[in-house]
């Protein structure tokens, strides 16, 4: 009979994007690959954790020291949801202009939430606009 | 010969510039910030340069590189130069596709590939 992993949780305050990041993916990491998922599967959420992190910081927190960001994970045999949660007023995620229109091509910056959705299965901001909540569902799962 | 750099190593093969990453990862915005300039200072006393970056030992790439990418293509062309990409790893390729700078960037499967599109 298959034994299966109880869920991994984790809710953690994180104030310097760096330290943050590599602890948040470290236990990420490995929590995803004990509860079988696979390669590419590691590499959309590392990214989107690295780009919904680098986010929270640079433009929801405006870089102030003394703000936190807040990033929640759960993730079972089946699915991974993480939730990333600024300081910030907000914004709207339709105020984004896309990246890929030929009048913003050549704009360098304002592509990691277009990653994220092409990654991630779900994407959702919150009102106002500080929580990201993001899922991966493994391409098995029904 | 190569010339000494924290993240790039730099070498001149003929009429090429062939630019290959010493790092794995490109994610942090200082190392970013710090290729940029890095990679500023490979044409600026070039003119009408052939450049050519190699990706082949990238294998995560955050968002925030693709900026100093372009702001490079941008001063290699202000020089009337060209820019190639080439050896990206599948998964580093994708960002590029689903961002669409494909339609910005030449890239290249090989390195052999990218110095021939230059003829």
């Amino acid at each position: 009979m298959a034994t299966h992993l109880p869920a991994f949780r984790c809710d953690q305050s994180l104030r310097e994007l760096r330290t943050g990041l590599e602890s948040v993916q470290d236990a990420v990491a490995a929590a995803l690959a004990a509860r079988g998922y696979d390669e590419g599967a590691m590499f959309a959420i590392r990214l989107a954790i690295e780009e919904s992190l680098v986010n929270a910081f640079r433009h929801g927190n405006r870089g102030d020291p003394n703000k936190s960001v807040f990033f929640r994970a759960d993730i079972d045999e089946i699915r991974a949801v993480f939730e990333v949660q600024d300081q910030g007023p907000g914004f709207d995620p339709r105020a984004i202009p896309d990246p890929t229109e030929d009048e913003n091509l050549e704009i360098p910056s304002g592509r990691g939430v277009m990653l994220i959705k092409a990654y991630m299965t779900e994407v959702e901001f919150v009102k106002p606009g500080n929580v990201l909540r993001m899922r991966y569902a493994k391409p098995s799962a029904p | 010969m190569a010339a000494p750099s924290s993240h790039i190593s730099v070498r001149k093969i003929d009429a090429v510039t062939r630019i290959d990453f010493t790092d794995r990862n490109i994610l942090d915005e200082l190392n970013i910030h710090q290729i940029g300039e890095e990679l500023l200072k490979c044409v600026e006393s070039e003119f009408r340069p052939k450049v050519v970056v190699v990706f082949g030992n990238v294998e995560h790439m955050s968002s925030a590189a693709y900026g100093t990418f372009m702001k490079f293509n941008e001063r290699v062309k202000s020089r009337d130069g060209q820019m190639r990409l080439c050896e990206m790893r599948p998964r580093v390729h994708e960002g590029f596709v689903i961002t669409k700078l494909t339609r910005l960037f030449s890239i290249h499967d090989t390195y052999d590939a990218a110095v021939e599109s230059f003829k």
